[in-house]
């Protein structure tokens, strides 16, 4: 997960706006994204047809594997890239060696980065323009608000427990514990669900967390995020017991510490209604969806 | 004058083992959290709901702790290694033994992640299992040559050893998935939130073993700075001292890492600054180091824990902070 605070929005902004100004009149028709995100994106509002190729972490949708793949965030191959002859790139924000090599080629790029939950729909507009698909991508962007906000009544005036979003640890142990702070699509969605995010004031994606700062923010739930196979959700499950040497936690003495397994917790694609879901699922069992 | 050296050892060890208890007593009352030490030591409360308590005795005694067998473990083994190497710039990562540790964490992240073993995680037992691997290379190393250790073979090989073993950490971290990469860096970071008392149970096992060896140490580590032969000739068994300095030093530097994760500067830094106070006798400076390493790391993990509260920062980078420029201006004072 990529660290950054609210100050890189402005390059951001800047790097969507270079994006497009290096963009090409006509759609592009060969699309290498090497953002498992946008991937979704894209197969999400029914242009996956175009993609020509894929990161090596993109996982979803099923087609992907069939499509070949070209590096990753710090190792993108730029000679694959090239090869597959592309007429637009999706880069992550921070590859500007990447974007300086795309650039001598003359091949557009699309200059992403990870930010909070209603930029996901706004990624998801601007992708359908450089695209061409602008009608398939606005429905796509509002299908995910309306879901999102039903998400939302759902759990409306109810109580909201306060929350810590675990996103990592060391295996077996509270050690090196990386929790969602107060900025970003995780907490978004935590918010959404009916959380109140224990990080709240921390206004970071990640923070590392102590078990003195567990004790001492008394979360009411504790919920696990594990990126990977859902069949090892029982595995994960089991771990949950490393919790019970912080009995003073409300999460703990109550038994709400949970394990949430999927992809769509890392991925801020158009899954992340789903992710929301199971959230809100989990925060308020009662509200029964 | 033994006489003398008694009186200068008493106050040599009581000057820096008061330093030492006065940190570990005001250290546990600071932390990101606020807590009230007449709640923390209510018993008419039962601990399971006593969140101060549980703060005090869960969160910070332990920590404490690990600091301080972490710094004293690392300071003492520095100590070690400056001797046996015969060069100042020695430190417990030169031979490779910490690096060893790292990789054995790295691969336990990447390849064991649900593995427990008598409720300790595989992370710091496959830390240290990886820091006695190093060592065993090493270990062949020194005793190659029937005749002593070469000072200048031993630190070759440990320099090669250092970055063949740093490559196949990052080779590691290229096979693994983004977030076992993501959690290894997290690990090589360094942290004293040890979180529970068996893996400091664990640790005192072979810092026990090491301390040992260390009792045996002082007067051949004396004779050996002036060369193996002076040291021979004044009655030293120098490959016998040459091995149990080599491996005590190397298990205090294992169990160290594995408990913590690397922390650089303790084991550089506070030996020099030991000497400039004690001398160099090392029945003085050895422990002087252990206990001045131990307050060292304490006060360190201190700052780290509240200077940018409600945020921690990792120890190492505080001292290295410290440890950096205060080397630095040690190597500028002293021409040589």
């Amino acid at each position: 997960m990529i660290i950054s605070g609210p100050s890189t929005r402005r390059a951001f902004i800047a790097a969507i706006v270079l994006g497009c100004t290096v963009s090409a009149a006509a759609p592009p028709r060969r699309i290498v994204s090497l953002i498992p995100a946008v991937t979704e994106m894209i197969f999400a509002m029914g242009e996956g047809g175009r993609v020509v190729g894929v990161s090596n972490y993109d996982r979803y949708p099923p087609a992907v594997e069939s499509i070949p793949r070209v590096g990753g965030l710090l190792d993108p191959n730029v000679e694959r890239v090239l090869s597959l002859k592309p007429d637009l790139v999706i880069v992550y924000n921070t590859q500007q060696e990447l974007k300086e090599r795309l650039g001598r080629a003359s091949i557009p790029y699309y200059s992403y980065q990870h930010r909070g939950l209603p930029d996901i729909t706004a990624t998801i507009r601007a992708v359908g323009r450089q695209l061409g698909a602008s009608d398939a991508a606005n429905r796509l962007a509002e299908q995910m608000e309306r879901d999102l906000d039903a998400v939302r009544r759902a759990v409306a005036g109810r109580p909201r427990p306060r929350t810590l979003l675990v996103f990592g640890r060391d295996p077996g142990s509270l050690r090196n514990i990386d929790a969602s702070g107060g900025y970003g699509f995780l907490h978004d969605m935590l918010e959404v669900a009916g959380g109140d995010d224990v990080f709240a004031d921390v206004k970071k994606e990640s923070v590392q967390v102590t078990t003195e700062m567990v004790l001492a923010r008394r979360p009411d739930v504790i919920i696990e995020l594990h990126y990977g196979d859902a069949a090892r959700a029982a595995d994960f499950q089991k771990q949950l017991s490393v919790w019970d040497a912080l009995p003073a936690v409300p999460a703990v003495r109550n038994h709400r510490v949970h394990a949430l397994v999927g992809d769509e917790f890392v991925v801020p694609g158009p899954r992340v209604v789903d992710a929301t879901r199971r959230l809100a699922r989990t925060l308020h069992p009662e509200a029964g969806r | 004058m033994p006489g003398d050296i008694r009186g200068r050892m008493t106050v040599t060890l009581g000057g820096f083992g008061a330093l030492l208890l006065a940190v570990m007593l005001v250290a546990p009352l600071a932390g990101t959290a606020r807590i009230s030490l007449a709640r923390a030591f209510d018993r008419s409360q039962p601990f399971a709901d006593n969140v101060d308590a549980q703060i005090f005795f869960i969160a910070r005694l332990p920590r404490v702790v690990g600091a301080a067998l972490v710094g004293g473990s690392l300071a003492a083994a520095g100590v070690v290694f400056q001797a046996l190497l015969r060069n100042p710039l020695a430190a417990p990562e030169t031979l490779g033994v910490s690096i060893g540790a790292s990789v054995g964490a790295v691969l336990a992240i990447t390849l064991l992640p649900d593995v427990a073993i008598g409720g300790i995680s595989a992370v710091p037992l496959a830390s240290f299992a990886g820091s006695l691997g190093a060592l065993a290379v090493v270990y062949a190393l020194a005793t190659a040559r029937s005749r002593g250790m070469s000072s200048t073979v031993l630190l070759l090989g440990g320099v090669v050893l250092t970055s063949f073993l740093g490559a196949m950490i990052t080779l590691i971290q290229y096979l693994a998935d983004f977030s076992q990469t993501f959690r290894t860096v997290r690990w090589l970071m360094g942290s004293l939130d040890v979180g529970s008392y068996s893996a400091i149970g664990a640790a005192l096992v072979p810092l026990a073993i090491a301390a040992i060896g260390y009792a045996t140490l002082p007067r051949a580590l004396d004779l050996l700075s002036l060369g193996p032969e002076a040291a021979a000739a004044r009655g030293v068994d120098v490959a016998r001292a040459e091995r149990v300095a080599l491996v005590s030093a190397s298990l205090s530097t294992g169990a160290a890492v594995s408990l913590s994760g690397p922390i650089g500067f303790v084991g550089i830094v506070v030996p020099h600054l030991v000497r400039l106070i004690v001398g160099a006798e090392h029945r003085l400076v050895l422990p002087a180091s252990a206990l001045f390493g131990a307050a060292f790391l304490i006060a360190c993990d201190l700052v780290a824990r509240t200077a940018f509260a409600p945020l921690e920062l990792p120890v190492g980078i505080v001292t290295a902070m410290i440890g950096g420029p205060f080397f630095l201006w040690l190597l500028l004072r002293r021409p040589r």
